[in-house]
This record gives structure tokens, sequence and C-alpha cells, in this order.
């Protein structure tokens, strides 16, 4: 019998190892992983290298994690906001790398290692700073610059529910990078509010099918 | 001189959004466009982080934070709204099948570069977010914001002189004193505000300024 179901956040993450490229969800905190984080934390991983939207928000969360000198580097689109105090004192004492990445390019590049996109050209960025010096093509007139995907060791994700066989449904723009990171890490790790029945989730409505997930845990609704 | 005020122009700017549009505003003052919207006219307002039918705010208590617009504001979802994720979110800007999107810029070249990400200062954090997506993905991208700087600097200028956002992007500028239009000549305008002159504005512009009001511009 399949069962992703893992019985607390701490067996979840007990294995990831120093070093790992760690996925994380969320947009603010809406779909933050908070449980997982917290679990993380705790186990004690160090030296991570973290991708997520944002890098961190006020002392909770991604930014705890932050907090507790566990990055070593972080890729984002968007570290800078009113409330990122923890990562703005690292980034200026000059104790975390980051690597800063337009919205759908992190999006895409994800997809793009969870479909088996050896790389691909894009128009976002070309003629800016952050296109580097990386190989630039014009198709069709227009002008695209190479992109690569980006893999995950491990995601953590936050989703509505999950069945045993790991299939998600999300809430509302709490889904924002769950489905791709799902697809772009070795193993994709879920919290959910809620584990239901096999079954009990429409086949028509499941937005990441279980074969994206590796172990899902219940955490209750936040 | 009568500068547009941020409510005229929001509204300026929502009076060109033709009806069936999905439209994308940009953090900040285009958010305010959402309110002028032209009564009668179905619109669709798409936001990055995952929605295309975004309403307005919800009343204050009733916000959930699992719906959030790209400033990571609560806002509501219409009838007819859908979530999807963000490889999607980015598809429908980058493939082309967003039909405006309206931005705030730092500055706009007359060839229609786009800076509104970075100041290039040593000490900024930099961040970009959704903006390079969403300045070469839209059909439409124009931009809207004050003519010149509070300290009176030109923002309409030759070349940009901060870290670009996107090349040759921009078709349109509402500004707090003129619509101008970028074209191959360059910047061209279309309107004035009420009581400005065309030479206060050719002043305030540091790239030539042709004037094109009267004749009819796509």
């Amino acid at each position: 019998m399949i069962n992703k179901i893992v019985e607390d956040v701490d067996k979840a993450v007990a294995d990831i190892k120093d070093g790992s490229t760690v996925l994380v969800g969320g947009f603010g905190t809406a779909g933050m992983p908070f449980a997982l984080i917290d679990a993380v934390i705790a186990q004690g991983a160090k030296d991570l290298t973290i991708v997520c939207n944002n890098a961190g928000n006020g002392d909770t969360g991604l930014a705890a994690l932050l907090k507790a000198k566990r990055v070593r580097k972080i890729i984002c689109s968007f570290p800078r906001q009113s409330d990122s105090w923890v990562f703005d004192g690292l980034y200026r004492a000059g104790e975390i790398e980051l690597e800063v990445v337009p919205q759908g390019n992190l999006a895409e590049r994800l997809r793009a290692a969870g479909a088996g996109i050896g790389a691909f050209f894009c128009p976002t960025g070309y003629g800016t700073q952050l296109a580097g010096d990386r190989e630039t093509r014009q198709i069709n007139g227009r002008n695209y610059v190479l992109e690569f995907p980006i893999h995950g060791d491990v995601a953590l994700i936050s989703a509505l529910k999950g069945d045993r066989w790991g299939n998600l449904i999300y809430r509302k723009t709490a889904r924002n990078f769950g489905p791709v990171m799902a697809t772009a890490a070795k193993c994709s790790i879920v919290q959910v509010d809620e584990v239901v029945e096999l079954g009990a989730l429409d086949p028509e409505a499941v937005v990441t099918p279980g074969i994206f997930v590796q172990r899902i845990v219940a955490v209750g609704a936040h | 001189m009568q500068k547009f005020t941020r409510q005229q122009m929001a509204a300026r700017v929502a009076q060109d959004i033709p009806e069936g549009s999905y439209v994308n505003l940009g953090i900040g003052l285009p958010t305010m466009v959402a309110d002028y919207l032209p009564a009668g006219r179905e619109i669709i307002l798409h936001t990055e982080n995952g929605l295309l039918g975004m309403g307005p705010a919800p009343a204050k208590g009733q916000e959930d934070w699992d719906l959030i617009n790209a400033g990571k504001q609560a806002v509501t979802a219409l009838p007819g709204a859908a979530f999807f994720h963000h490889a999607d979110s980015f598809s429908m800007m980058r493939g082309g099948h967003l039909d405006i999107c309206v931005l705030g810029a730092f500055q706009v070249s007359n060839k229609g570069d786009l800076a509104n990400w970075h100041t290039g200062a040593a000490d900024a954090i930099p961040a970009v977010g959704g903006a390079m997506d969403l300045a070469i993905g839209a059909r439409k991208v124009w931009v809207m914001m004050d003519h010149v700087t509070k300290e009176g600097t030109h923002k309409l200028v030759e070349k940009c002189t901060y870290p670009l956002t996107g090349a040759a992007c921009i078709s349109r500028v509402y500004t707090d004193v003129a619509v101008i239009d970028i074209t191959p000549q360059g910047f061209v305008c279309i309107e004035l505000a009420p009581g400005i002159e065309f030479a206060e504005v050719v002043k305030l512009t540091g790239a030539p300024l042709h004037d094109g009001r009267g004749k009819k511009a796509a």
C-alpha cells in the first residue's frame, strides 16, 4: 500500500542534509510552510541554499531559519520588503549570498527542472544586468536569454488538503509556487491542513498529482 | 500650472482600457486605476501571484491572508475568478495573453526603455519581483508616473541612467501633465492636462517631444 503520510513534521524533515538546496513555497506569508520550516530549524540542517520568492517576513517562517544562521545562499525575486529585517541585516553584514531572479524566471526555471528541460531561451531580462553574461539569441526577431533549471534536493510546501497518494489541492493565492516546486525537487515534503481519504479529492480538481509528492504531513488549519 | 491629480491620472488611464481586456496593474500608483474602471466595461484584473478576476479590497476585518495581490494586500475574488500557480501566471504575461500592463517607473527613455526596479545605489538591496516579466510580457505596457521627480529631475529621458527593467517595451506614458506615446520618432505628446502649455511640457521632458495633439494616435 502506498502511504506517503508521515506522522509528524520532525519525521518529515529528519533526513535533510547540510548543504541541501531547499525550495520553499509561499508568496510572502501566503503558502509559507511554517510548520515544516520550524521542524528544519529544530532538525539543525545548515549551509542551505534556499529558493523562495521572498527572503522572509517578520521573525517567523523563513525569516526564523535565516536568523538561526542555517542559510548560506538565497535565490529569490524580491528579498527587500518592509518586514524583511532579518535578511536585510544578514545581507548588509555579508553573511548571506543573494541571487536575484525575475519572478517569472524563478517559476519557469523551477518548471523546467520538473519537466526535464535542459535550458530555455526566455525574453525576460534581456538587455538588463540580471541577464548577466548568459548566452543570448535572436529568434524570429525577438531577443532571448538562455536560462537554466533550478533543481531542489527538497521542497517544503504548504497545501490545503492531501491524500495518502500525495494528491494535493491548495487554497486561493496560497497556491503560488507550490505546484511547480513540487515537480522540481527530489523529495517534496508537504504540510496540509487536513489529510483526507483516498477518493475524497475530486480527480478533476486535483492541482498537484501525487507523483510529484514524496511526504505529506497534517498540521491542522493555520 | 494645473497638474492632473492622482485620481485624475488613474481615471485617465482607466478610460483607455477597452471592454474585455485582461489587465495587470503594478504595485503603487497603477493600483489606483482599478477604482476608476468605467462602469459597464467588463475588465478582468490579473495579479501575478495567481489570480484572474481580482476584486476590490475586502471590508476591514474580512481579510483572508491566503487571498492577496502582488503587493501582499488583502483582495477579493470576483464571480468567475480563477486561481493558478506561478508558472501559469507568468505564461499569461510572457506568452502574450495579457492585453495591458500598467507600471510605475523611475525613468522611461524615448526608445521605450524602462527603469523601475533598482536605483543602482551601492547600499540598496536589489529586488525585482515580477517587474522584468511584466515589462516584456503584456501586449501593451504603459507607464503611469510623475513627469519629473520631486527635485525636478527628468524622468522622460534620452537614455535611462538607472539599471534597465526592460528594453524598448513601453508604448505610452501617462504623467501628471501629459499623455505621451513612444513612437519610432520618440516621444509624441497626444494630450495635455488642462491649463498646461505644450512649451512647459517640453521643458519638463529630457528628450525631444513632438506635438501629436489632434492627430489620432493608435
